[in-house]
């Protein structure tokens, strides 16, 4: 059977599934092992890059995948951090699973939310919507104080043993392998989404969306169904880093947070899952070293290193990577 | 009444600072179409400029004013020749990009020459106090700005309107490809367009220096404020740039004096609520 691209593809969903996700799905497994053992006393760093890995994530299905410029994407995360912080801390929900889920929950809703808003308009006036919905989430969120604990963090977020087994230790081990977990769950579930033919659909609305429209299919549902979709994905990633950190603060909401993320995607690559987990990857671990030497060093590095990828890799390190290997494959086979 | 008439004043000037900054944004991206974030980069160079230049230098103000334009053009004619004319007609996600990296480089290069600290501009003797406009008095300061603020939207519209480079850039803004044919010098008009928006960028970073003080993260602060004036008054358009500017700079500063614990929120809101609203701008034109 050949998909719509013209790949031959098994027709059983298992196997497809199989197929289009297992490499990537054990190349995680296997790095976040490495991880673990070799770098024991950075796991606090390396659970940050997972929960801003999910951010990265749900900013590629919407920017990626459906060509939506966003630099208010860190409102879908905070949402979700503050949901699951929120649901802890006034209302007792402590189990680790559960912050989760409502997280998630927050995050599709503040996805909805934000994309109803930001889907209104394109282009510049596109890109000044979605600013202006993060600084209004950012300044909503300061103002709820009572709710938020304001400009001091949302403090007092104790998760319960994960399973009712392992307790949240201090050197964040749990945190750890719970936040590998989830990411194999979310990325086997991305690559069954964006390999679908909702999927599919958008990368034709990033195409050429009068087609679609043509085609009698309503280019505003896909986006915002996208959106709801990137809104769950982006709030797992703050109930992880809210549950790891025990700690809700407002950079989780804020317009850098937005930029960066924009930044690590572009670096790995759009319109790619391993992209963005390449670009994440790579950007949080040089940021550590970089930026404990000198902020400002690193802030001109990565204008440096933005111009270079537009100038020379304009599909991001993944993405050149890619069509490098393709090229010389179709060398050797000539 | 007296709040009412100094927050209008304090808004007035505001406003008239923001519209020398933004207007220059809106020209490049009416005309060229590039999303330049970096602009509030190139406000922030100038303010740099002339305060090293008022302060380190010993000059006197006008003479700060016109190195910081004069410079900033200097310092911004590369930047045109090698990075911005690869991204005309790119896609808008690219040229944010390459704009925003620009400005990191930017602040990064600022901080180190620099420092990380505020930086002033001295005023002149004449400049500095109260004047006294009959039923009472307002800062001198303020009177300049909204002054300058004025002067420059009269001589861009006539500049625009009754120029024969005005006829040519209105010409290459409605179909490049067709002033061309006509003989119009198109590489030279957007040259030309992009020194005047830099230079009238680093004028509003100077002489707006008492209203948005200059530091390294100038350029990302208040970026997101340029960006929204000229997406509301619609790219290209002088009156909309002026009716937005003063609109947007009445709705923060009455914010700030009546509200300040709600921060921006209200600004925000009002940004959202336009945008919906007229999502071409308050005067743009159909694309």
């Amino acid at each position: 059977m050949t998909d719509v691209l013209g790949r031959d593809r098994p027709a059983d969903f298992w196997s497809r599934l199989k197929e289009s996700s297992l490499p990537g799905a054990l190349a995680i497994f296997v790095v976040g092992i490495a991880g673990f053992f070799l770098l024991p006393d950075n796991l606090a760093l390396l659970t940050r890059i997972i929960a801003i890995a999910f951010l990265v994530l749900s900013l590629d299905l919407v920017t990626g995948y459906c060509g939506v410029a966003t630099l208010g994407h860190a409102a879908l995360f905070g949402a979700g951090a503050y949901g699951a912080g929120i649901a802890a801390v006034h209302f007792g929900v402590t189990d680790p699973i559960a912050m989760t889920i409502v997280g998630g929950v927050s995050g599709a809703i503040a996805g909805l939310v934000c994309g109803s808003v930001i889907l209104r308009a394109h282009g510049l006036p596109q890109l000044v919507l979605s600013i202006a919905v993060i600084h209004l989430f950012h300044e909503a969120a300061n103002k709820a104080s009572s709710w938020t604990g304001g400009s001091d963090g949302l403090s007092g977020i104790m998760p319960d043993p994960l399973l009712g087994l392992f307790e949240f230790d201090l050197w964040g081990k749990t945190a750890y392998l719970y936040g590998i977990g989830l990411l194999l769950v979310v990325f086997v579930f991305l690559r069954m989404i964006v390999h679908s033919p909702f999927g599919l659909m958008a990368r034709g609305v990033r195409e050429d969306h009068v087609r679609v429209a043509a085609m009698g299919v309503s280019v505003h549902s896909v986006l915002l169904r996208m959106y709801v979709l990137s809104g769950m994905v982006a709030g797992i990633g703050g109930a992880l880093s809210a549950v790891a950190t025990q700690v809700v603060g407002l950079d989780s909401l804020s317009f850098t947070l937005s930029a960066q993320a924009l930044v690590m995607l572009v670096v790995g690559g759009t319109g790619s899952l391993y992209g963005a987990l390449i670009g994440t990857v790579l950007f949080l671990f040089f940021e550590d070293v970089v930026s404990a030497a000198n902020p400002f060093h690193w802030l001109a590095i990565v204008g440096a290193l933005l111009i270079a990828v537009v100038l020379f890799a304009p599909r991001g390190l993944y993405g050149t990577a890619i069509s490098i290997i393709r090229e010389r494959r179709k060398k050797s086979a000539a | 009444m007296q709040t009412v008439l100094s927050v209008a004043i304090d808004a007035l000037a505001y406003g008239m600072v923001l519209f020398v900054i933004s207007i220059g944004l809106s020209i490049t991206m009416g005309l060229m179409r590039v999303v330049n974030l970096a602009h509030g980069a190139f406000a922030m160079i100038g303010g740099y400029l002339a305060s090293y230049a008022a302060r380190d230098l010993g000059l006197g103000y006008a003479a700060a004013l016109l190195i910081a334009v004069i410079g900033t053009i200097i310092i911004a004619i590369p930047l045109e020749r090698f990075l911005y004319r690869r991204i005309y007609g790119a896609p808008e996600l690219t040229q944010v990009l390459m704009t925003i990296g620009i400005t990191f480089c930017i602040i990064g290069i600022a901080n180190f020459v620099f420092g990380p600290t505020l930086k002033t501009i001295p005023l002149p003797e004449t400049l500095r106090g109260a004047t006294d406009v009959g039923f009472r008095t307002i800062a001198t300061h303020r009177i300049f700005a909204i002054a300058i603020g004025a002067a420059i939207a009269v001589l861009l519209w006539c500049l625009v309107e009754k120029t024969s480079y005005g006829i040519r850039l209105r010409a290459s803004v409605d179909n490049s490809a067709m002033a061309a044919a006509l003989g119009v010098r198109t590489e030279l008009v957007y040259a030309a367009s992009f020194a005047i928006a830099v230079g009238l960028a680093a004028l509003g970073g100077a002489v707006g220096a008492e209203l948005l003080p200059v530091e390294p993260y100038y350029a990302l602060r208040y970026m997101v404020t340029f960006l929204v004036v000229v997406s509301i008054g619609g790219s290209g358009s002088i009156g909309g740039a002026l009716l937005a500017s003063l609109l947007l700079g009445a709705i923060d500063t009455t914010g700030r004096y009546f509200a300040p614990e709600y921060g921006e929120f209200f600004f925000y809101l009002a940004v959202i609520v336009i945008v919906a609203v007229f999502p071409r701008g308050l005067a743009g034109r159909r694309a």
